[in-house]
């Protein structure tokens, strides 16, 4: 689950990390209202949208030598002046895809005086099983961009989850980036701070990009990117309140409803499919039969007939969607239930597009008996490629 | 001969008395005469579980409050763990604690940072933990640990490993349809953080003689699949190799998007499919481009 800056900032902020004044607002007139309250005479103004690469995105609605997503202001008039340009509009980024993302949020910040830009996040690092700050004198900048040109200058630190961040690690960080004096004991404190945040709060991803150290010589979080592990929401219900519905597709919303895994694509074929691995499989297999899938969808293993039928629900209300594969392999998952869970949904909402389906493993024979006596119009299929290949041919109208 | 387990894996459930732990104790002991030895539940020790098996006849199991207890009455030298998301990581801890040798966790959904903590004490033990978030494993005709469907296998001589579950079951299917037949199958898990990685269990197959061929199934994320593959192109330099067939999931799958197994998403520019299929076919494992060709792949392989 991701969360917007400025809820990442005063959930680091409630740890004691150094993070300017700022107010969020929805409006042009809180704008202008808000904005008062901050000291000047430099100001931010920021769109709070799911994506990075804000600064150099651009708004749909606006011309192409319109300013970006993220913009200095001299005074109130210019931050409302630049409030009223940003809120409503499209923001499309590197990251948000073409469709890009309406701003509906937007953060004032008091401006800094910036000596340095610094990198810095901390995240899971999979092959020791270890959280690991990641840092890099190379901040500001598309951290992508810097790995792929000069990896050499991203350095990896690695923590002891027993000990924690301890005065050594603090150390070797505080000397990747060559800080000294105020900032170096701002570090000293900032680095354990990020950790036990990360920590307590189950996040899978933090990242301060930048980490300014100001011409004061004093550190600040300038912007903040939080990340939380989902499996470990049930704990937190703190940060359960801080998501924002309005950034995620409406079929993946009702999808979290039931549990289910999904993701919406671009294409017409829609999947049902229990495993991510054979999910994603699936997505690929269709690709190689020269169709798209319309969407990642894992019904996962354990799943009930009303999870079914709620999924197969999901699929059909795409518009977009020409034709259906059900692909199942039961293990946990049993083949009667998917095929009883499919027929309750076909009578609840019928059957509009070609439907082909899949059974294998455990209850096999009794799913396949329960659908081909079900009346349903349904292309039986004997494996994986033989049911890609009667979807594509259904969705070309072969 | 098999990896990781065999007809003499005495199995403790952590779990039993749940639906899920119910319903796979049963089918492991009617389908694959399993040799499962107890089940454990905090406040139901000294309790039998009681089963109708699908094949007819009935099963009973004792019941144990902890699996120090279990493993002392019974002998056991494996666990598999059933237990739901928020109280997995600590069932992995009392296996670890209990000295279990091989303990196998199914369960889905276990927060990283739980998974971090058992990773933490798991690497100062003498356990091995496959998974979580895995289907299990099995080595045909004699143990079945976790969900697999054992009718689709066959005792033979493929070695087959894979972080997805079902994309296992299809690689078992496709070789028992091939003819060739299975060693054993390993499902390693679809989370980040992990009890054993690919190397771990291709350095148990290209060590085990009744293995002569493989079969690796990766994912997106991470880079597992990268490292298994320097390490099998470095021990085909020392002269330990077999012929090799995989598969990669997600290569249709868009970044940054995390696909079902929270594992498995392309981040930072890391974890994407081509890379990974570029490292294994380098290190002489032949990547089928589709989950359908797996078994027909390594006919191929085989025939040179």
């Amino acid at each position: 689950m991701n969360i917007h800056e400025y809820q990442a900032k005063r959930l680091l902020h409630s740890f004691g990390a150094p993070i300017a004044n700022g107010v969020a607002v929805y409006s042009v007139e809180q704008a202008e209202e808000w904005a008062k309250t901050l000291p000047g005479p430099l100001y931010v103004v920021k769109s709070q949208i799911h994506a990075g690469g804000r600064g150099k995105g651009k708004f749909k609605e606006l011309g192409p030598d319109a300013k970006g997503g993220v913009r200095l202001a001299r005074s109130v008039e210019e931050v409302v002046a630049n409030a009223r340009e940003m809120l409503g509009n499209t923001l499309v980024t590197k990251q948000t895809g073409p469709a890009g993302k309406q701003v509906n949020r937007l953060y004032i910040e008091d401006g800094a005086d910036i000596e340095r830009e610094l990198y810095l996040s901390i995240l899971i690092d999979r092959a020791k099983g270890r959280p690991a700050f990641v840092v890099s004198t190379e901040g500001g900048m598309d951290i992508e961009g810097v790995a792929h040109d000069t990896p050499e200058k991203i350095i990896t630190v690695s923590i002891d989850p027993e000990k924690g961040v301890t005065a050594e690690d603090t150390a070797r960080i505080n000397d990747v980036y060559g800080l000294s004096g105020e900032a170096r004991a701002d570090g000293e404190t900032l680095f354990p701070i990020l950790y036990k945040a990360f920590i307590e709060k189950d996040m899978s991803l933090l990242e301060v990009n930048p980490l300014i150290v100001m011409k004061d010589g004093r550190l600040r979080v300038l912007d903040a990117k939080v990340s939380f592990d989902g499996n470990a929401l049930f704990r937190h219900p703190d940060v359960v309140e801080l998501r924002d519905t309005t950034e995620e597709d409406a079929k993946e919303i009702e999808a979290s409803k039931y549990d289910l895994a999904y993701v919406a694509l671009d294409g017409n074929i829609g999947c049902m499919v229990n495993g991510a691995g054979l999910a994603m499989a699936t997505m690929d297999i269709i690709k190689l039969y020269g169709a798209e899938p319309a969407n990642f969808l894992d019904v996962g293993g354990g799943a009930s007939k009303e999870k079914v039928t709620a999924a197969f629900k999901i699929i059909t209300a795409d518009p977009a969607v020409k034709g259906i594969l059900i692909n199942i392999f039961g293990g946990i998952m049993k083949c009667d239930i998917i095929a009883e869970g499919v027929i309750a949904a076909v009578k609840e909402v019928g059957l509009k597009v070609p439907l082909v389906v899949r059974l294998e493993g455990t209850n096999a024979e009794l799913g396949k008996k329960i659908i081909n006596e079900s009346g349903l119009n349904v292309v039986s299929a004997d494996d994986l490629d033989d049911a890609a290949q009667k979807i594509v041919a259904a969705v070309k109208g072969n | 001969m098999s990896i990781l387990v065999n007809k003499d894996t005495k199995v403790l459930v952590q779990g039993l008395t749940g639906k899920t732990g119910t319903f796979h104790t049963e089918q492991a002991l009617a389908y694959y005469g399993t040799q499962m030895v107890g089940g454990i539940h905090p406040k139901k020790g000294g309790e039998t579980w009681e089963s109708n098996l699908p094949t007819g006849s009935s099963a009973q199991l004792p019941i144990f409050s902890s699996v120090a207890e279990g493993k002392d009455r019974t002998g056991a030298n494996a666990s598999v763990i059933y237990v739901p998301p928020a109280g997995a990581a600590e069932a992995i801890l009392e296996a670890i604690e209990a000295e279990i040798p091989l303990i196998i966790c199914i369960t889905e959904g276990i927060p990283v940072m739980d998974m971090v903590r058992v990773k933490a004490r798991l690497d100062r033990s003498a356990s091995r933990l496959i998974g979580p978030n895995c289907p299990g494993v099995l080595t045909p005709e004699e143990c079945k640990i976790g969900i697999m469907p054992g009718n689709i296998f066959k005792k033979g001589s493929v070695g087959v490993v894979s972080r997805s579950g079902t994309l296992t079951y299809e690689a078992v299917f496709q070789t028992t349809n091939e003819g060739l037949g299975q060693t054993t199958a390993v499902g390693i898990g679809g989370d980040p953080v992990k009890g054993t990685e690919f190397i771990d269990i291709l350095e148990m197959f290209l060590a085990d003689e009744a293995t002569k061929s493989i079969i690796m199934i990766g994912e997106i994320g991470g880079s597992a699949e990268e490292d298994a593959a320097q390490f099998i192109a470095d021990e085909a330099k020392r002269g330990r190799k077999k012929p090799m067939a995989g598969f990669i999931a997600g290569r249709t799958a868009p970044p940054g998007r995390t696909m079902g197994h929270a594992g498995a998403v392309i981040s930072g520019g890391k974890g994407g499919a081509e890379d990974k299929i570029a490292a294994m076919e380098a290190a002489g494992i032949r990547v089928s481009p589709s989950p359908a060709q797996l078994g027909k792949t390594l006919v191929e392989v085989l025939k040179g």
